[in-house]
């Protein structure tokens, strides 16, 4: 199949360019230490609110740390794709008989190993200062999961705007619109019962908001998986949504060229 | 028509947006084998030529063949056909030379030892072998740009694109691509070359076709453009800011054996048949009407003179009208 080779060949690509580069995994950690550490330290008392239901507050942040770190870096995903636009190497391949969407799914795929390491590391960082993962080996990987699927979807979507507007600055302000509210509209920091009722509704068609409440209820004993499970296919039809966007981008790029 | 032509181009057309017309009819045909310039200024619409032929880009109107297959309805086979050097290259900087090269071998379904042994006698040929292993990042501009040229040769192409290869390039490294160029032609592949250059389409085309505002405005070889002007060139720089048109007409027209007058702002360019003959009485003329003159040049014929026969106007203004913005930051210079 040579969309599969093709795929194999363009994730080696940006395999290699990381590989070149180890230190942007440890820059890409800073942030969500901090978040763990420093804001797990400073809400610890978020805890003692009636209705919390928790009473370790890095033990609730952790899975939802996991997740926002893929979603944080997925946001990213446009920025070496508007380089190759103005290096030419997205068009030097598009005269090329590449399969077109070897050149998404490649930047998915090794984006994809990159989140998995990412994840886990948090995981061991999590251990450390005192979170417990419950549904030992399972839980971790589901949490994994879901961390990619949100990360690949919210991945297409960069690339597809980067595509469409094709400029860094505007791609920056595109995502920090999308970032920041997406992630406080969520379960990430806080327990769903003592948000606004308004925001309650909102977190409802939050992809993101779907992938820590499953990666959360994943690590925590006596998991629903049937919610789990329903939440998932919630993001992999989010994830067809945002792949179906990316290649459009891709055509009318094309036609603009 | 037909078999021995690697390309047909038949009335292409593109505008982009409403205001820009970047092809307005552009036909052009390119025998298998050579190498075949198109000359033109900036903005003439020779990258947006090449996009359209490389299947990048499709055109509003007409039609095209390269290597056999149609641009619009066979586009695959095209690109299977064709190796393409944009004038941005489409290097990825922070991957190595051979990298580079295996990726692009590996899209056209190459692999293994086979691949392995095309790109070290391409490293070779393009005298890159020991910088192979080196990111691309760390080349110098004639290095990127003699490996931008072996990667649109992985695959063994039929046609060659080469949009401005030496555009931004130091004048000896100019040369050396140049040498490059030449020798890629003796092998029997076809290449289309875009230039800005007159110097670099009079050494390296066989044929060239001078494209002015999306039109072909002159086509044949190099030496028999040149040929088709009989004469000499004579080009006039009067002294004075507002030499009226008429009147120096009027002076001229007393002038044997002058011909193809064209005035342009302080200059005129005019063509002889023997022009030391005919300067001094062209330098009388213009003594008896008063007219100052500050320089004069006799030169046989140009490509630049071709080009000045048949867009009417000078390569050199031709490039200032279409990077207006570059020419104000240059009169903000001089001020």
């Amino acid at each position: 199949m040579k969309a599969l080779r093709d795929t194999r060949h363009m994730t080696v690509r940006h395999l290699m360019a990381l590989w070149r580069q180890p230190w942007w995994i440890a820059v890409s950690l800073i942030q969500p230490v901090i978040w763990l550490l420093l804001f797990g330290a400073l809400f610890k008392a978020v805890t003692d609110i009636p209705g919390f239901g928790s009473d370790n507050y890095i033990q609730f942040l952790a899975p939802g740390v996991v997740v926002m770190t893929a979603f944080f870096g997925a946001g990213w995903a446009g920025m070496p794709v508007i380089e190759d636009i103005d290096r030419g190497v997205i068009d030097r391949f598009l005269v090329s008989p590449v399969k077109r969407g070897s050149l998404i799914s490649g930047r998915l795929a090794s984006w994809a190993l990159t989140t998995t390491i990412q994840s886990l590391i948090i995981v061991v960082l999590a251990l450390i200062v005192g979170a417990t993962f419950s549904n030992s080996v399972l839980g971790v990987v589901v949490l994994c999961v879901e961390a990619v699927l949100v990360g690949a979807a919210f991945g297409c979507l960069s690339i597809g705007l980067a595509l469409l507007i094709r400029k860094e600055e505007t791609l920056i302000a595109a995502v920090q619109f999308l970032v920041l509210p997406l992630s406080f509209m969520s379960v990430t920091f806080m327990q769903k019962d003592l948000m606004p009722g308004w925001m309650q509704t909102v977190s409802d068609f939050n992809p993101l908001n779907w992938a820590v409440e499953a990666g959360r209820d994943a690590v925590t004993a006596g998991p629903d998986w049937g919610a789990i499970a329903g939440k998932t296919g919630l993001l992999v039809a989010f994830l067809g949504l945002c792949a179906w966007f990316a290649t459009r981008a891709f055509r009318t790029y094309q036609r603009a060229v | 028509m037909g078999d021995t032509n690697a390309i047909e181009a038949v009335d292409l057309r593109k505008s982009y947006g409403e205001e820009v017309q970047a092809l307005d009819g552009l036909t052009f045909s390119v025998p298998a084998g050579t190498v075949f310039g198109l000359l033109g200024p900036n903005g003439a619409g020779k990258s947006t030529t090449v996009k359209i032929l490389t299947t990048l880009a499709h055109p509003d109107g007409g039609s095209a063949q390269v290597a056999g297959h149609d641009i619009l309805s066979e586009a695959p086979r095209v690109r299977e056909s064709i190796g393409v050097v944009s004038q941005a290259g489409g290097l990825d900087r922070e991957a190595t030379g051979r990298e580079n090269l295996r990726l692009q071998g590996q899209v056209f379904g190459m692999g293994g030892r086979e691949l392995e042994r095309r790109i070290d006698e391409l490293l070779e040929q393009f005298r890159l072998a020991d910088a192979g292993k080196r990111l691309v990042r760390e080349y110098s501009g004639g290095m990127q740009r003699r490996l931008d040229v072996a990667q649109g040769l992985v695959h063994r192409p039929k046609v060659l694109f080469l949009d401005e290869p030496t555009t931004g390039l130091d004048p000896e490294v100019r040369a050396e691509m140049w040498d490059e160029i030449a020798r890629l032609a003796g092998a029997g592949l076809t290449v289309l070359l875009t230039t800005h250059y007159l110097e670099e389409a009079d050494q390296l085309a066989a044929q060239l076709a001078i494209v002015d505002k999306g039109k072909v405005v002159a086509e044949g070889s190099p030496d028999a453009l040149k040929r088709e002007l009989r004469g000499d060139a004579i080009h006039i720089e009067l002294g004075t800011e507002t030499a009226p048109e008429a009147a120096v007409r009027e002076a001229l027209a007393r002038v044997d054996g002058l011909d193809e007058i064209i005035f342009d702002d302080r200059v005129l360019h005019a063509r002889a048949e023997d022009g030391a003959r005919t300067v001094p009485a062209v330098l009388a003329a213009l003594d008896g009407a008063d007219l100052e003159v500050a320089a004069v040049t006799v030169a046989r014929p140009s490509l630049d003179d071709v080009y000045l026969r048949f867009a009417g106007r000078t390569f050199g203004e031709a490039e200032s009208d279409e990077k207006p913005r570059r020419n104000d930051e240059e009169k903000e210079a001089v001020r």
